[in-house]
C-alpha cells in the first residue's frame, strides 16, 4: 500500500512499515525547547533523574519569548536554561539571536525527511522543508532529553491543493488565512495537513513556511510539502547540507482521510478577526476599522519577504499620528540582512519601532502590550482574546502588506490602494 | 490515581484555547504554581479558581485546549483540583500534556446533554460516564494501553519514579 511523506518518515524513524492509526516509538532527530516551556522540561528531567542528554547535539535551546528579559523571575528562569544548556551541552541560543523556529532551520537542526519535535506549537512551521515536525509539551520534552525517543500516533493526512496564481499584493498569509477560514479551529486535529498545488509549487520557501506554521490552528499534527529543488537551494545557502535520502514524496495511491481544493487567482487579502483565527473575513468587510498598533514579525511573517513587502509600502510614508507599529526581524541572519538592504531604514524613516529579533509582542509578555478598548492588527498566528497582554483589546491577523498600509492609514487597509513602485 | 472519579460539572464551550485557561503574561512572569493557578480560566471566568471546588469536572464542547503547547495549562487546572476534563475533542498537545501529568481526559461526544452542575461519575477504566442528576449514561473509548500505563501511574514523571525508566 502506497504511502504518504509523513508515513514514510514515521516509518523511517520507528524502523518500521507504519500507516496513520498505528502507534509508535519512534526516533527523533532533533529537538527544541524555549524560555516560555524549557523548565517546566528541566524541571521534569531532574525529577525523572535524567542524568544526561541522550545527544546533546541534537537539543537546542533558544530564548526568545521574553528577550530581553521584562522582569525578575523571569531573569531566573533565563537562568536556569542558560546554566542547564551549558552544563549538558546543549545548542543554546541566547536572547537576541531570533525566533527558535527560524534558529532551528538556520543552524541546519530541520532537513528533509527527519522526524523534529519541539515544546512549541508552532513547530509545525518546518513541515515546508519536507521534514515532520510537530509541538509536544515540556514532560514529553523532557522524556526525549534522557531517550531520544518519544511515542507517536501516526496521522492521517488531509491532502489540500492550492491553485492559481496569486494576485499582487495577496500573499501566503492571506492564502493560509483564507484555508484555515474554511477548515476552522479544529478541522484538521490530530492529522497531517499535505498542502499541494501549483500555487504552492511557485510559492518561495519563506512562502511555503507561513503556510505550515499555520496548520496548527487547524488543530493539524504538522503542515508538510514534499521538498523540490526550491528547498535544496533554500537550505544549501545556508550552508545545510541535504542528505538526498531525505527527499520523500507521497506514493500516487497513498491514502488521504480528505482531499480539499482551492483556486487562490481571485483571492483578495484575507484578515482574521477577534478572537479566533479561523473568524476570517476578505478585507473588503473590515476595512476602515481604526487601529492604535500594527505588528510585523513573528515566526509567521518575520521573514526577509516579509520585511521586504512591507518596506515597499512603507517607502516615503509615514505611519499614521497616533499609531505604532512595531517590526521585528526574525532572526539575527534576517536583521543583518535587512539592514544591508536598506529596509530598517524605511522603517524607521516611517517611523516605526524596531525591536530586536525574538517573539516580540505576540505572546503577550513584553514589547508592546495593548491597553483594554485598543486594537492590534498584526502578522502573528493567534489572536486568541488577551493574547497581547489585554483581555479587553482586539487582535486582526492579515499579511505583511495589509498591516503596513493600516498601519500608515491608521485604519485596517486594502494594501491595493496604496500606490507602490515596482 | 483512582480509577473512579465523581464530581460536579463545570461547563464551557468550544475552542477553549490555552491563553484563557492561562494567559501568556502570567505564564512568563509567574513560576510559582500556587500564584500562577490562581489565574486558571480567568479568561472566561474570573472567579473560577474562588468558586471552583476540589474534585469538580470540565466539561467542554470541541477543541478544548487549543492553541500554544504550554503545559501550564493543564497543569494549573491539575493544581487548582480538576479531576478530569470531559470534551467532545480536544487539542492534541493539550490531551499529551495531561496525560503526561496523570490528568484524566475523555473524549465523549455526549458531552453537550451534560449541564453544569449535574454530578458525575466516570469509571475511567469501563470507559463510562454516569449523570446521576439525570440518571443517564455515556460511554467513552477507554484508553489504549500504551497511554492507560502513563496515565494511572499519575503522569510521566510519577510512571519513572514508579519503574525507574521511561515506558520506551
Amino acid at each position: 500500500m502506497g504511502k504518504t511523506i509523513s508515513e514514510k518518515i514515521l516509518s523511517r524513524a520507528s524502523g518500521k512499515d507504519v500507516y496513520a492509526g498505528d502507534i509508535i516509538i519512534a526516533d527523533v532527530d532533533s529537538a527544541m525547547a524555549h524560555d516560555g516551556t524549557a523548565l517546566l522540561a528541566i524541571e521534569a528531567f531532574e525529577e525523572m533523574k535524567g542524568s544526561g542528554l541522550f545527544n546533546p547535539n541534537s537539543i537546542s535551546l533558544v530564548l526568545d519569548h521574553v528577550a530581553p528579559s521584562s522582569n525578575e523571575t523571569f531573569s531566573k528562569v533565563h537562568k536556569r536554561i542558560r546554566e542547564f544548556a551549558f552544563n549538558y551541552r546543549a545548542n543554546f541560543y541566547e536572547v537576541g539571536s531570533g525566533v527558535c523556529h527560524q534558529i532551528m532551520i538556520e543552524t541546519g537542526q530541520v532537513k528533509p525527511g527527519e522526524l523534529i519535535v519541539g515544546a512549541d506549537s508552532h513547530t509545525c512551521t518546518y513541515g515546508a522543508l519536507g521534514a515532520f515536525a510537530t509541538g509536544i509539551g515540556s514532560t514529553d520534552m523532557a522524556a526525549v532529553f534522557m531517550s531520544g525517543k518519544l511515542w507517536f500516533k501516526v496521522p492521517g493526512t488531509m491532502e489540500v491543493r492550492i491553485d492559481g496564481s496569486l494576485p499582487k499584493m495577496v500573499t501566503p498569509k492571506d492564502v493560509i488565512l483564507k484555508v484555515v477560514g474554511e477548515i476552522g479551529a479544529d478541522g484538521a486535529t490530530y492529522q497531517a495537513i499535505e498542502f499541494k498545488g501549483s500555487t504552492v509549487k511557485e510559492m518561495s520557501v519563506e512562502g511555503r513556511l507561513t503556510l505550515c506554521n499555520m496548520a496548527v490552528e487547524m488543530g493539524a499534527k504538522t503542515g508538510i510539502i514534499e521538498p523540490d529543488e526550491k528547498t535544496i537551494k533554500y537550505l544549501e545557502d545556508m550552508n545545510v547540507d541535504v542528505d538526498p535520502q531525505g527527499i520523500l514524496k507521497s506514493d500516487p495511491d497513498a491514502k488521504y482521510t480528505a482531499k480539499l481544493q482551492f483556486d487562490m487567482s481571485d483571492l483578495e487579502p484575507q484578515v482574521a478577526c477577534p478572537h479566533s483565527v479561523d473568524n476570517v473575513k476578505p478585507i473588503s468587510k473590515v476595512e476602515g476599522t481604526p487601529i492604535n498598533q500594527a505588528f510585523l514579525g513573528s515566526c509567521t511573517n518575520g521573514r526577509i519577504e516579509d520585511l521586504r513587502l512591507a518596506a515597499k509600502i512603507l517607502d516615503g510614508r509615514k505611519v499614521k499620528r497616533g499609531v505604532r507599529m512595531i517590526v521585528i526581524p526574525i532572526s539575527r541572519r534576517i536583521y543583518l540582512q535587512a539592514l544591508k538592504e536598506g529596509l530598517i531604514e524605511t522603517f524607521i524613516d516611517a517611523g516605526c519601532v524596531v525591536c530586536n529579533p525574538g517573539c516580540g509582542p505576540c505572546v503577550g509578555a513584553h514589547q508592546g502590550i495593548l491597553a483594554p478598548g485598543e486594537v492590534c492588527v498584526s502578522t502573528s498566528n493567534r489572536n486568541f482574546k488577551g493574547r497581547m497582554g489585554c483581555m479587553d483589546a482586539e487582535i486582526y491577523l492579515a499579511s505583511p502588506a495589509t498591516v503596513a498600509a493600516s498601519a500608515i492609514e491608521g485604519e485596517i487597509t486594502d494594501p491595493r490602494r496604496l500606490k507602490v513602485d515596482e | 490515581m483512582s480509577k473512579l472519579i465523581e464530581g460536579r460539572a463545570w461547563k464551557f464551550g468550544d475552542d477553549v484555547n490555552t491563553d484563557l485557561i492561562i494567559p501568556g503574561k502570567y505564564k512568563l512572569s509567574i513560576t510559582d504554581l500556587d500564584e500562577l493557578s490562581k489565574h486558571a480560566m480567568e479568561g472566561i471566568d474570573p472567579e473560577f479558581t474562588v468558586k471552583f471546588r476540589k474534585g469538580d469536572i470540565i466539561v467542554a464542547g470541541k477543541n478544548f485546549g487549543c492553541g500554544s503547547s504550554r503545559e501550564q495549562a493543564p497543569l494549573v487546572l491539575k493544581h487548582v483540583g480538576v479531576s478530569a476534563i470531559i470534551a467532545k475533542s480536544f487539542a492534541r498537545i493539550f490531551y499529551r500534556n495531561a496525560i503526561n501529568l496523570g490528568l484524566p481526559v475523555i473524549e465523549c461526544v455526549d458531552a453537550e446533554r451534560i449541564e453544569h452542575g449535574d454530578m458525575l461519575r466516570i469509571d475511567l477504566e469501563g470507559g463510562l460516564i454516569k449523570n446521576l442528576e439525570k440518571n443517564e449514561e455515556y460511554r467513552f473509548k477507554p484508553f489504549p494501553e500504551e497511554i492507560w500505563v502513563i496515565l494511572f501511574s499519575g503522569g510521566l514523571v510519577s510512571y519513572v519514579k514508579k519503574y525507574g525508566k521511561l515506558p520506551w
